[in-house]
Parts: C-alpha cells; sequence; structure tokens
C-alpha cells in the first residue's frame, strides 16, 4: 500500500506519521513537500499532519490551505482518494473546503495536552469507515484551537449523515462534564466527509500506535482506514474509492 | 490606495478570548463592560487607484482568505 504525508513548513507530526503509517503498511510513507503540484501515483492514502503550519498565522490552517499540493490533495479526495488530517492537518482540511464547520481557539483559551478518550460515530453508531473499532478508544490530543463549530443547520446535517466520525467521552464511554477538551459542539473529535473517504481529527492517532510508547489504541485507528481491519471480523467491509465514487 | 478590512466574528459565535477581556477589564475596576468581542485588522496597500475597484478587490480577497465565512464577517474600508 502507498501512502504518503504532506510537509508544511511547521508542520512537526509529519515523521511520527509516517513512522506509523509505515508500520501498518509495511512501506515506508513517501513525504510531500507543499510546493509540489502533484502526489505520488497509485496512492492509497494521503495524510495532512500535526503542527502548527506557517505558524498559524491570519487562521489555523489557512495558509497551507492555500498551498499548491493542497490542489492535488482536493483533487485526490474528488476522486475517492481517502485523505486523513490530523490536528493541524484537519484545519487545513477544513480551510481547503474539503470538511464542513471551523476549529476555533479552545473554550478555556489553553493549550491542552493529555490522553483523551473517543467514541467512534454519531448516536446510531459508527460510520462503515469506523465500523468495528472498540467503543472506547485512548488517543492524546495536544491543541490550542480544536473548538470544533457549526451552526446548527449544518451539525444536524453532519450527525444525521452519520458523519461524526468521534466524540470526545470518559473512559466508560459516556458523555460526562471534562471528558470534552476544548469546548467542541456536541463533544465532536472528528468529522468524515460525505463519501466518507476524508476523515479529520484533533485527537493523534500516530502518537499512541505502539505499546512501547503506552497504548497502541490509535494503531486500529490506523489499521481500520488502510487495511479495512478492525479486531471485530463482524465489521462490514471499508468502503473504497470504487465503492464511493 | 490602502484598504482595512476589518474581520470580526459572526453573532452568536463563542468567543472566549472577547470574554477573558471583558472579564479583565472587569478585574481592573471598569464598570458596566457588557461583553467584548475580538476580531483583527488587515490593512492593505494596493496598486488600484480607483476606490471602487479597490473596495471590490479587497472584498474578494477577504472573500477567498482573509475571513472564514463560516465563523467570521468583515468589512472594509477604503482610505485615499
Amino acid at each position: 500500500m502507498k501512502t504518503a504525508v504532506i510537509v508544511f513548513p511547521g508542520s512537526n507530526c509529519d515523521r511520527d506519521m509516517a513512522v506509523a503509517l509505515g508500520r501498518v503498511t509495511g512501506q515506508p510513507a513517501t513525504m510531500v513537500w507543499h510546493k509540489d503540484t502533484a502526489l505520488p501515483a497509485g496512492l492509497d492514502m494521503v495524510a495532512v499532519p500535526g503542527g502548527f503550519s506557517f505558524g498559524d498565522y491570519l487562521r489555523v490552517g489557512a495558509i497551507a490551505a492555500q498551498s499548491p499540493i493542497m490542489r492535488a490533495v482536493a483533487d485526490f479526495a474528488a476522486r475517492g482518494g481517502q485523505v486523513l488530517g490530523i490536528c493541524n492537518g484537519w484545519q487545513v482540511l477544513i480551510e481547503a473546503g474539503l470538511l464542513p464547520g471551523a476549529l476555533m481557539r479552545n473554550a478555556t483559551l489553553k493549550f491542552v495536552c493529555r490522553d483523551v478518550y473517543l467514541t467512534p460515530g454519531a448516536h446510531n453508531g459508527p460510520h462503515p469507515t469506523l465500523a468495528g473499532l472498540p467503543q472506547v478508544l485512548r488517543v492524546p490530543v495536544a491543541h490550542h484551537d480544536g473548538c470544533f463549530v457549526a451552526d446548527e443547520e449544518a451539525l444536524d446535517r453532519i450527525e444525521g449523515d452519520g458523519r461524526v466520525a468521534f466524540r470526545y467521552v470518559d473512559a466508560d464511554g459516556h458523555a460526562a462534564p471534562g471528558a470534552n477538551p476544548n469546548g467542541s459542539l456536541r463533544d465532536i473529535a472528528g468529522v468524515l466527509s460525505e463519501n466518507g473517504r476524508v476523515l479529520g481529527m484533533m485527537p493523534h492517532p500516530e502518537r499512541l500506535a505502539d505499546d512501547a510508547l503506552g497504548g497502541s489504541d490509535g494503531r486500529l485507528i490506523l489499521d481500520r482506514l488502510l487495511i479495512g481491519q478492525s479486531g471485530d471480523a463482524t465489521a462490514p467491509a471499508l468502503p473504497t474509492a470504487a465503492a464511493t465514487a | 490606495m490602502k484598504a482595512r478590512v476589518t474581520v470580526t466574528l459572526k453573532n452568536g459565535v463563542l468567543d472566549p478570548q472577547g470574554l477573558a477581556i471583558a472579564q479583565a477589564l472587569s478585574g481592573l475596576g471598569f464598570e458596566g463592560v457588557n461583553g467584548a468581542r475580538q476580531g483583527k485588522v488587515i490593512e492593505l496597500d494596493l496598486a488600484e487607484t480607483d476606490p471602487d475597484a479597490a473596495r471590490a478587490q479587497a472584498e474578494k480577497m477577504a472573500d477567498k482568505l482573509l475571513a472564514n465565512a463560516v465563523i467570521e464577517t468583515f468589512s472594509v474600508e477604503i482610505e485615499a
């Protein structure tokens, strides 16, 4: 499987992401500089990593979203390609118009860096893209601008379409005060595109994808996205580009 | 020609920074601060010499990059 990681000036999770993707696929990920205009051919997934692209100038992700490579990423997504945006990567995908809503300064105004608990999916269950994952996953967050907002109508539409990828919960999988680290509306921690192939999320699966680092729940998410495995043999097959085109 | 683009959060969008500013002002003893909203100002130096054309240009820039229509609104002032 071929994966690529976009690198902007100020990206700082690009290497972690490349290592994590390489472990899942068994093949090194290709690093792609933001000034490039094309992605490698035959790509299975492109990841937009966390960090502080362009120093968060203007708005988080706003400048990076105008980088030449983002046109290629948008074309890839339009063809049904799989795109994963983590943290600043989600901010970039939103600013590029590939995902809805906006990400604003944390409600606490504080940078938050800690493990959080996630549950996959909307109230009626996980999106097929994330089916079969455990009900509760422990994954770290590290951000200053992770408060997801959208107007009520847009939120209802995202919920109605089952496109809430992850929600912040407590360790038992329930909504709870304090479980949501940034004030995101409806505890939303990640959102999927209409075809389910573009995923943006604030938590960092690549940072907890090896037991040597204290946990591997992040690996489960990457396994599911890349090779369709989730530890649950009854989970439906992963939607593919062909199936969603 | 100078264009001044003021970007502010839409009404109804929670502004925790504005809230903190209002609280700090109250803490300093300023009474009657009912609220504060934080925004940003971007001053553009444009080659365009026609005010209407400069305004149209600045508005296009604000639409495309300077403001995020999901959470922000903007206004443009032209200075000769």
